[in-house]
């Protein structure tokens, strides 16, 4: 039975783990320097370790604020804050679980009729508003510090990678620790009266019935940790890590001093030591700090893209927060007080305003009097019915009897003097309307808050739907732009291929001016030497070389090479469809197609190829049949056409 | 843990030794560029040689490198910038190497009045690329100190393009000996040993961007 009455708590644990996780490893996770599961086994291990170790201080001011004695009231607080902050994060408001557990309990004191600790209550806010502050300040020196090393040392981007990681599992570890040692009185501080009474010996240590418990709430975080945070992780890691991996290092690590200053006794004795005021245990919001922690971090670097709007934001969160947790544990307690029929507190002189008001009548029979019952019933409404129907269901078992007595002293009350009403009474009665008040109150400031914030909402969805149109017009343009760009690439790559070819074809027209600077010498010197030649039988011999000479030089002619590689230029896609069709054909056949598609005629292919126009004519016809062209067929137009 | 720094120290050592080389293969390529205006061929074909090894261990170097960073997840947020980096700087040894080859290959006809021209060309060329070594080892080790060393680069690569105009200029309006064919074969070998600066220069542009990025 226990384990079910627990099961809200474990809850409340589980989605913490899921959640807050982020905040210590969201950016080593998110920018993938650190696997998700070596963050989530280290995270798990030491969230439970801190939740043992050092989880009680922050337990004892939310036992402070209000002590839930009996576990139905526990389950029924822990379950109207989970069911508060699983609401209020599906609607995408600002929530922690801290400011839920502390509006729970506020308003199990109200249901109970057990005072808050205004005291208490003061250290809490304070510290809510602290936590962020706090963290940019931290955050703020700690950049400037880690910069002035980084500055001095100037280490390697590699060294400074693989230090960043290291660094990044020491301060999630740290901050895992802190996070454990803080937030699990969140969890399990208000089950503090169902801790198993006997201590649990492990050999190597003893566990308190505390620690105990605190290990389950530790192990729920941990499952929250391994089975939700990821997305979380990898969301809120992208959006913290915005700023820089060194940065993010700071950010992690001031929140992780922030939340193990309000979780350390030892710190707190020890500044109390010096005479100085002790640091409040209390559990703070471990997203308000990093949000705190990086607005420093950005105010540091000018303050350009800073949503401040999320500082209200946090504000509206700090009112919200407790005070639907608050109603929702008042209205959740009354239900299972009255319909489930279970003990929400021990002490049943504290539940319900009416059974304290029978115990005086018990104990003081001057209350005896018809006024005195008109006094209650004038003061609060539902009194009349109660009086009218003493076993209404609304009523607890306790309260039917008490009820009955009083309605056999309104009978009795015409026989009775009338007695005039004492202060207590009059103190009881305004102590009715002080909690209405409240609660009327807070429905009120909640409406105006839901008002002012489903404006500022609607502003937001309208600015939203601004922003979307936008995107979608920037994304349009965008693609415009790219493909523009493409077009552009093209052009450029076909400017490029165009370039190229030209620039081969100057280099080797250059090559050819020179080539044929060459021959015209050697042909000059040829002509000297046939000029200088008297012996007929000699300038023969010359000029059968002369001749020999220039018919070399007409085959070898650069001109044409260069033709031929500009022809392959021009041609090559044609080649390729045309490799296609006939596979079998011949490189010599090949330039001839190219030749006949550029409409020369064979005269001129004949020139070309420095072969007779017989030739030309037999090479069509054998390419002809190759090409399987009918007779019907111009051979031209074929060639064309492919 | 001690396997990361161990990584770290590695791939450290590689990226040294890779900016190494292309720092010495851009004094090759001026050794080379001054060996063949002297005509000096034993010396110029042991600077291809030693260029054509720089080139291939640089690339071995590089794609090394580009694989310990993967393999090791590095510089997760940096990664594909000093890819992009390490590549862009491979090319000024691949054009190095390239220009060299050209020398070999075609053997442009430089008369002796433009050798000094030929020679200075060179010497901004690679002193862009020498002082663009410096900012890369700043990015990695002081980012403040990239800027500062990048405006040198910029320095050099202007003045060889001052001197790559001033040799086409002379080319075709002082020497009037040589034919057509030369000048225009000349003024590619301008412009080949001045596009040395230029691929400096896109490093050095990448560089100042990713500076910007590790600051921010």
């Amino acid at each position: 039975m226990i384990f079910f009455f627990l099961s809200s708590g474990l809850f409340l644990g589980w989605s913490l783990g899921a959640n807050d996780a982020a905040n210590v490893f969201g950016s080593a996770v998110g920018t993938k320097m650190v696997s998700f599961k070596k963050a989530a086994i280290i995270a798990g291990i030491f969230v439970i370790l801190g939740a043992v170790i050092q989880g009680a201080g922050g337990t004892h001011t939310l036992g402070s604020l209000g002590n839930i004695d009996a576990i139905a009231g526990s389950f029924t607080v822990a379950l109207s804050a989970a069911i508060t902050v699983f609401y209020m994060t599906k609607f995408k408001l600002p929530v922690s679980t801290t400011q839920a557990i502390v509006g729970g309990i506020i308003g199990w004191n109200f249901y109970t009729g057990n005072p808050t600790n205004i005291d208490s209550l003061t250290k809490i806010l304070i510290t809510w508003v602290a936590g962020p502050i706090l963290g940019a300040i931290f955050a703020v020196i700690l950049y400037q510090l880690f910069k002035l090393i980084l500055r001095r040392t100037k280490p390697h981007l590699l060294k400074l990678d693989a230090f960043l990681r290291l660094a990044l599992l020491v301060v999630g570890a740290f901050g895992s620790y802190s996070l454990g040692a803080n937030n699990i009185a969140n969890v399990m501080g208000i089950f503090v009266s169902a801790a198993p009474k006997t201590d649990l010996d492990l050999v190597l240590f003893t566990l308190s019935g505390i620690q105990q418990l605190f290990l389950v709430g530790g192990i729920a975080i941990a499952i929250g940790i391994f089975t939700y945070s990821k997305k979380i992780m990898e969301r809120v890691g992208n959006s913290i890590v915005q700023l820089s991996s060194e940065a993010a290092l700071i950010v992690v690590l001031s929140h992780s001093i922030v939340l193990f200053i309000f979780s350390s006794q030892s710190l707190s004795d020890f500044v109390a030591s010096f005479g100085l005021p002790p640091i409040p245990l209390v559990p703070v919001s471990s997203s308000q700090v990093i949000v705190g922690s990086i607005i420093g971090i950005g105010l540091l670097k000018g303050g350009r893209g800073i949503k401040f709007s999320i500082l209200g934001q946090i504000s509206i969160g700090w009112v919200t927060t407790p005070i639907l947790a608050g109603l929702m544990a008042f209205f959740a307690l009354f239900f299972i007080n009255n319909v489930f029929k279970l003990k929400v507190t021990e002490d049943s002189e504290l539940i319900n305003p009416f059974t304290q008001k029978h115990t005086e009548i018990d104990s003081n029979n001057t209350y005896n009097t018809i006024s005195d019952t008109s006094i209650l019933t004038n003061a609060f409404n539902l009194d009349s019915q109660f009086v009218s129907k003493p076993k209404d269901q609304y009523i607890s078992i306790e309260n039917d009897t008490v009820l009955e007595k009083v309605n056999l002293q309104v009978e009795d009350s015409s026989s009775t003097p009338i007695l005039a009403t004492n202060n207590s009474e009059l103190g009881t009665s305004s102590s009715l309307w002080k909690k209405f008040t409240f609660v009327l109150l807070a429905l009120i400031i909640l409406l105006i808050i839901w008002y002012l914030f489903s404006g500022s909402k609607f502003d937001e969805s309208k600015n939203r739907a601004i922003v979307k149109k936008m995107e979608e017009f920037q994304k349009a343009e965008q693609e415009l732009i790219e493909s523009e760009l493409k077009n552009a690439n093209l052009k450029k790559q076909h400017l490029q291929n165009e370039l190229k070819f030209k620039n081969r074809e100057s280099v080797n027209f250059a090559l050819h001016i020179i080539q044929k600077d060459k021959v015209f010498q050697k042909l000059k010197e040829k002509i000297d030497k046939i000029k200088n030649e008297t012996d007929s039988d000699n300038r023969k011999q010359l000029i059968q070389d002369l001749s020999n000479f220039v018919n070399q030089n007409l085959n070898t002619d650069k001109d044409k090479e260069s033709f031929n590689i500009h022809v392959e230029e021009e041609n090559r896609e044609f080649f390729t469809r045309l490799h296609q069709l006939h596979s079998g054909i011949t490189q010599n056949e090949r330039r001839l197609c190219s030749l006949i598609r550029l409409n020369f005629a064979s005269k001129e292919i004949a020139s070309i190829l420095n072969i007779s126009p017989k030739s030309v004519e037999m090479n069509r016809y054998r390419l002809r049949k190759k090409l399987s062209v009918p007779a019907s067929q111009n051979l031209n137009d074929y060639i064309s056409k492919i | 843990m001690g396997v990361l720094f161990k990584t770290a120290d590695t791939v450290i050592s590689s990226i040294n030794e890779f900016l190494d080389a292309i720092d010495q293969g851009a004094l090759v390529f001026k050794q080379g560029v001054n060996n063949y205006l002297n005509k000096e061929t034993k010396e110029f074909s042991d600077n291809i040689e030693t260029i054509l090894k720089l080139e291939s261990h640089a690339d071995k170097i590089r794609k090394q490198i580009e694989n310990d960073l993967y393999i090791y997840s590095l510089l997760p947020q940096f990664r594909g910038d000093v890819m992009v980096l390490l590549e862009k700087l491979d090319d000024i040894i691949d054009t190095a190497k390239e220009i060299i080859l050209q020398f070999d290959v075609e053997g442009p006809n430089i008369p002796i009045e433009l050798n000094n021209d030929f020679s200075k060309l060179t010497d901004a060329s690679v002193l862009s690329v020498e002082s663009l070594i410096p900012a890369v080892r700043a990015y990695f080790n002081d980012v403040n100190a990239v800027k500062d060393r990048l405006h040198r680069v910029y320095y050099y690569e202007k003045e060889s393009d001052k001197l790559a105009d001033n040799i086409k200029r002379r080319l075709f309006k002082e020497l009037e000996n040589l034919k057509l064919s030369e000048k225009i074969h000349l003024r590619y070998f301008a412009l080949h040993v001045e596009n040395l600066s230029d691929v400096a220069q896109e490093v050095a542009d990448l560089l100042s961007i990713m500076a910007i990025k590790r600051s921010l």
